[in-house]
């Protein structure tokens, strides 16, 4: 549990930190939370040389809506996501899964941009953003790009986000009929299964739903033919329950350890598929 | 002249613990926290795999490497510390504090780094070479048994350390054997309950992991030793022994200790290789164990498998138990280990009267992590494996199990009571603490509320245990380094009173309750007394905090201390008084004439007195301070009751507790917040074990559970509002009639989490189940049922 050594810089702006990643060539590593990274070093299974803490850059955290959609900085905590009134009232399923992270040290620190660019496998951030087809804005050297939450996410802690660049925010359209549902791995309070459910109804009928799946496998999926099987059809509690009948059944790689098989996995998905379903058509009556 | 208000009593009162206040501000004083001008820091190269033979070791490079003072294989600390000691009379294998020529599990030390920081140490450990010829490793203890798979030491045929060892009814003191009447009991029986159980194996983790500072200075010849530990005297016994010192020239110091549980009873290698390294260098010497080595340095806890056995009457009466113990220890003897498991043995006939038992007891080696004392150390395990046979008993009769234990409970004028186990328990009123228990959870109306859940499908199950556990262990016959306790009691010159204990506490509260104590004898302000500990230097004597024997045993030293400086005192009051010394009253910081407050001297004046005497009374000498060791004829015996009640989700298998009542009988209770702040900690590691605690191994040996990421302690919102009570059977072995609490909550708490589990599932069938209760297995259980139910359907 001992790092080795390290120097440590505090960036003051987006470019200050890019100009000090790139000045470190491949040997500096951009600190947010350190929530991810700081367990890596401990166990040294990451061994960075030089530290570039964004965490205090200006304006860098902080959730608003302009123009319809929500834009949440990547320094956010997950603690003010979870407690976001603004999130509460128009897009619920964001607090909902920040406040189920962890626990309470781990949501004061954490946040939003570093565990999307960490991509633990059992995150829980990834399946909501899947769910709500968020936008990744990136800034690197060369400028901006966006990437959607779909195509970011590639692999096994793989993400498209290049070493230099750095995740600035996140937008998305609010969607009050999400709900997440989890899982928990019961020590380390991560995802053994979760699933965020973002819906749209109009006159009872699903018109549009996605569905977004974590902890099961290598990497964050849509559990597409979930819906497929959905749209167009009643808004149900029984659809919910058909539908999720097939859930993780086009899902490969299921992960296995000691606190789940992947045949656990398999069922809880469908479990959990519903959860999410049900969770969110209850809130268009709410 | 304000009259003062009358001080109250305070023994007996909620009073807030003292020391909380430095400790949540984060003002105490740890080992990590002493720093000694030109201190090294050691950092341990440890085995990464399971079992292997040390072919060669290179530390060329982490010589070289700066800051690095030397580097030690175990060959080369083999040359100037033996191997070490063990606290028990059973035959171990030769132990080195860091491995010579093979390691037996991961985390087995093979070489040692002195460097001027931990950071240039653990850089210096990491660039060893060890090149080691990978031998076979056995982790499952029955496995081990066979001898076949792998041999950890070549003087232990089949990796058995110790028996098949055999006690209870018919077991002469020479070892004879007759089963004659455990065999009889088996055939008179209607019924025989028969189940293989797993008490799995635990990492104590306590908040702060341990930590040694080793300074010996040339020029005295002495050496102070600082040591994360639960037992400084016993730790100077043991090193000095080790260094070749006397006990007069090693000062053994537990500063403030974070949480030991047990774990840190035993005497470890990393503190005879600081010490010795202290020696050898002259230097100054730390090392503190980061997270990481705890799970694998530091003993695991339990590990015991039993095949247990009930013989009883259809009405319930139980004829004979048999229970046959394999204890996985792991691939050493450490201090306590052999003996843990032959407290399981010990307990085997919990609160009942069976009329026959026989318990043997195998302790097996295996390429794991030595096991030693966790709270409870063998009784939780006893009180499992019985209450859970008793449960099933219950379930297979059909009966209430609360009246299945009433109907077999050892009577309250049958105390003191010898068990067939040898031991004599010294007070009991089993059935008033499980009325009690009934009471207080409303057993038959909480029996409604699972019988109208289970009507609409859900998982809902009650479970009851009862216990009964050692505390307050002594006397010295029962205890090797010996059974008693020490304390010394000053009244200061200015009317203070200091005092010291040998017991050490690490959570325990004893600043607290034997300042309460004190301050009641001396009739002063609870601030007004100051209760010293953990400094061999400053406590003369002592054996240390384990086995719930702080209150009994260390309080009772304390009392005794207290009474006789109480009565030299009164001696010098009823000097100046011109009274009779047996007239006094001590109260309100003053000491008076009885019936004649007016007459009351300040309390601080008559101190001053004792110490300038001017004239000194005929027959007294100086001073107000004596010492007191206390040593009881018996361990007391402390029981309860524990209910809970468990929903299991159908869809997940997530078990979740809704309700935990414990009844506990302690015997007198010096500071009720205390006792309820230890069975609250006591649950939740009772608890822990039931439902998410499990150290595991793959087949390979490597631990699987090494961080906090995998090894699950339970959390404040995994548990419900916890409903305590408790009933008052004295003990007669002690002055203050108190028993001892610290492991009640671990032990009473396990079984009947399980059992409400099983009643819980018991719709499919399921009549015992394993430990943990991992969400998957329970999910199994329930998918196999709903399976068949569609298959029939
Ligand atoms: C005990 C514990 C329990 C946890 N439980 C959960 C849980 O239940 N669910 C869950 O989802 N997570 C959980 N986590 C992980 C937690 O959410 C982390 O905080 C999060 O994954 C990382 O965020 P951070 O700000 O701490 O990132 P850091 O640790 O600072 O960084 C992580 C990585 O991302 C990079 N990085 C950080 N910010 C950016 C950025 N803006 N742009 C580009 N790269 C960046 C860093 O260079 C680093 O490689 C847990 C962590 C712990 C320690």
């Amino acid at each position: 549990m001992i790092s080795t050594a390290f120097e440590y810089e505090r960036a003051t702006s987006l470019d200050d930190a890019l100009a000090k990643l790139a000045a470190a060539g491949g040997a500096g590593k951009l600190i947010a939370g350190g929530h991810s990274l700081v367990p890596l070093m401990k166990l040294r299974l990451s061994e960075p040389t030089v530290l570039i803490d964004i965490a205090n850059i200006p304006d860098f955290a902080g959730i608003r809506e302009a123009d319809g959609r929500i834009e949440i900085g990547a320094g956010t905590t997950h603690h003010d996501v979870a407690i976001s009134a603004l999130l509460r009232a128009r897009c619920p399923v964001m607090a909902e899964a920040a406040a189920a992270i962890g626990d309470q040290q781990v949501r004061n620190r954490g946040t939003l941009g570093g565990s999307l660019a960490h991509a633990d496998p059992a995150a829980d951030y990834p399946a909501v953003m899947l769910a709500l087809d968020a936008d990744f804005h990136l800034k690197g050297t060369n400028g901006w790009r966006v990437v959607k939450a779909g195509d970011f996410f590639q692999g096994m802690l793989t993400v498209d986000l290049a070493p230099d660049e750095i995740l600035a925010k996140v937008t998305f359209a609010p969607v009050r009929a999400a709900a997440y549902a989890k899982l928990h791995q019961r020590a380390s309070r991560f995802a053994i299964v979760g699933v965020a459910a973002a819906l749209a109804v109009s006159d009872g009928t699903i018109s549009s739903v996605r569905i977004g799946l974590t902890g099961a496998s290598s990497s964050p999926s849509r559990l597409e033919n979930v819906e497929a099987a959905l749209t167009g059809r009643d808004a149900t509690a029984g659809a919910f329950s058909a539908a999720a009948g097939i859930a993780g059944d086009g899902v490969e790689d299921l992960n296995e350890d000691i606190h789940a098989s992947a045949d656990y996995r398999r069922a809880m998905i469908r479990v959990f598929t519903r959860r999410a379903l049900d969770g969110a058509l209850a809130r268009i009556a709410g | 002249m304000a009259v003062a208000a009358v001080l109250p009593k305070l023994v007996g009162q909620r009073v807030k613990r003292r020391e909380d206040p430095r400790l949540i501000q984060g003002r105490g004083t740890y080992v990590d926290d002493v720093k000694i001008a030109g201190m090294q820091h050691l950092a341990f190269k440890r085995s990464d795999i399971a079992h292997g033979r040390i072919r060669s070791i290179d530390k060329s490079a982490a010589e070289a490497m700066e800051g690095v003072e030397a580097v030690f294989t175990g060959a080369q600390i083999a040359e100037f510390l033996d191997p070490m000691p063990i606290g028990t009379p059973f035959p171990s294998p030769e132990h080195r504090a860091v491995a010579v020529d093979t390691v037996r599990f991961v985390g087995d030390p093979v070489a040692v780094v002195v460097a001027c920081d931990r950071y240039a140490a653990r850089d210096a450990a990491d660039a060893i070479e060890v090149d080691y010829e990978p031998l076979p490793a056995v982790v499952d203890p029955e496995a081990a048994m066979t001898g076949q798979s792998a041999v950890l030491h070549a003087d232990f045929p089949n990796n058995v350390a110790l028996g098949p060892l055999p006690s209870g009814t018919g077991v002469g003191r020479k070892g004879a054997v007759d089963d004659t009447a455990v065999e009889a009991a088996f055939e008179a029986a209607d019924v025989v309950i028969s189940q293989r159980m797993v008490n799995q194996r635990l990492a104590p983790s306590s908040i702060e992991a341990r930590g040694v500072v080793a300074h010996y200075e040339p020029g005295r010849e002495a050496l102070t030793i600082w040591s994360s530990s639960q037992n400084p005297h016993i730790l100077r016994t043991f090193v000095s022994r080790m260094l070749g010192l006397g006990e007069d020239r090693v000062r053994a110091i537990a500063p403030e200790v974070g949480g030991g549980f047990g774990a840190k009873i035993n005497i470890y290698g990393e503190e005879y290789v600081a010490a010795a390294l202290s020696k050898r260098l002259g230097l100054p010497i730390k090392w503190i164990e980061d997270r990481s080595e705890a799970f694998l340095a530091t003993v695991h806890g339990r590990d015991l498998i039993a095949y247990v056995e009930l013989a009883a009457r259809r009405d319930g009466s139980v004829l004979g138990l048999r229970m046959r113990i394999i204890a996985d220890i792991g691939a050493y003897n450490m201090l306590l280990t052999a003996g843990v498991p032959t407290n399981s043995m010990t307990m085997a006939n919990a609160t009942y009267a069976f009329p026959a038992i026989r318990a043997t007891l195998t302790e097996v080696f295996t390429n794991k992590t030595p096991t030693d004392a966790y709270r409870g150390a063998g009784r939780p395990e006893a009180a499992y494996f019985v209450e859970r046979a008793m449960d099933m008993l219950a379930r297979e009769l059909a009966m209430d199990p609360a009246e299945l234990r009433r109907k077999n409970f050892i009577q309250p004028d049958q105390f003191p009571y010898k068990t067939h186990m040898g031991a004599i328990y010294d007070s009991g009123d089993y059935e008033k603490a499980l009325d009690r228990a009934l009471h207080v959870s409303g057993w038959e109306a909480l029996k409604a509320e699972r019988d109208a859940a289970r009507a609409d499908g859900r998982l809902v199950g009650l479970g009851l245990s009862m216990y009964v556990e050692i505390c307050g262990m002594g006397p010295s016959s029962t205890l090797p380094p010996g059974g008693w306790e020490h304390s010394q009691v000053t009244v200061e010159r200015d009317g203070r009173i200091s005092a010291t204990t040998g017991v050490s506490p690490h959570g325990q509260g004893n600043e607290t309750t034997f300042a309460q104590m004190l301050a009641d004898q001396f009739g002063v302000p609870l601030d007004h007394v100051t209760i010293h500990h953990g400094d061999t230097a400053v406590v003369k004597q002592g054996i240390g905090t384990f086995g719930s024997r702080s209150q009994a045993v260390g309080g009772a030293a304390l009392h005794d201390a207290g009474t006789k400086v109480k009565a030299k005192m009164a001696k010098f009051a009823a000097a100046l008084l011109e009274a009779h010394e047996s007239d006094l009253v001590f109260e309100n910081g003053t000491i008076a004439v009885k019936g004649a407050p007016a007459s009351a001297k300040p309390f601080a004046e008559v101190a001053a007195y004792a110490y300038r005497p001017i004239r000194l009374p005929e027959g007294l000498t100086p001073g107000l301070s004596d010492e007191a060791f206390f040593e009881p004829k018996n361990n007391t015996y402390p029981f309860g009751c524990h209910i809970a009640m468990m929903e299991i989700d159908r869809e997940t298998g997530e078990p979740r507790l809704s309700k935990m009542v414990a009844v506990d009988d302690a015997g007198h209770l010096i500071n009720p917040l205390i006792v309820e702040g230890q069975i609250h900690g006591g649950l939740a590691q009772g608890i822990g074990q039931a439902m998410i605690e499990e150290v595991a191994y793959g087949a390979d040996g490597q631990p699987l559970t090494a961080s906090f990421m995998d090894y699950a302690l339970p959390r404040a919102s995994d548990f419900p509002r916890f409903e305590l009570d408790n009933t008052v059977t004295p003990t007669p072995v002690n002055p203050l009639g108190a028993k001892g609490v610290g492991e009640a909550g671990t032990i009473g708490s396990t079984p009947c989490i399980v059992a409400a589990a099983v009643d819980a599932l018991s719709v499919f069938g399921v009549r015992h189940l394993d430990m943990m209760l991992r969400p998957e297995k329970l999910w199994r259980i329930i998918q196999d049922h709903e399976s068949a139910r569609s298959f029939d359907a």
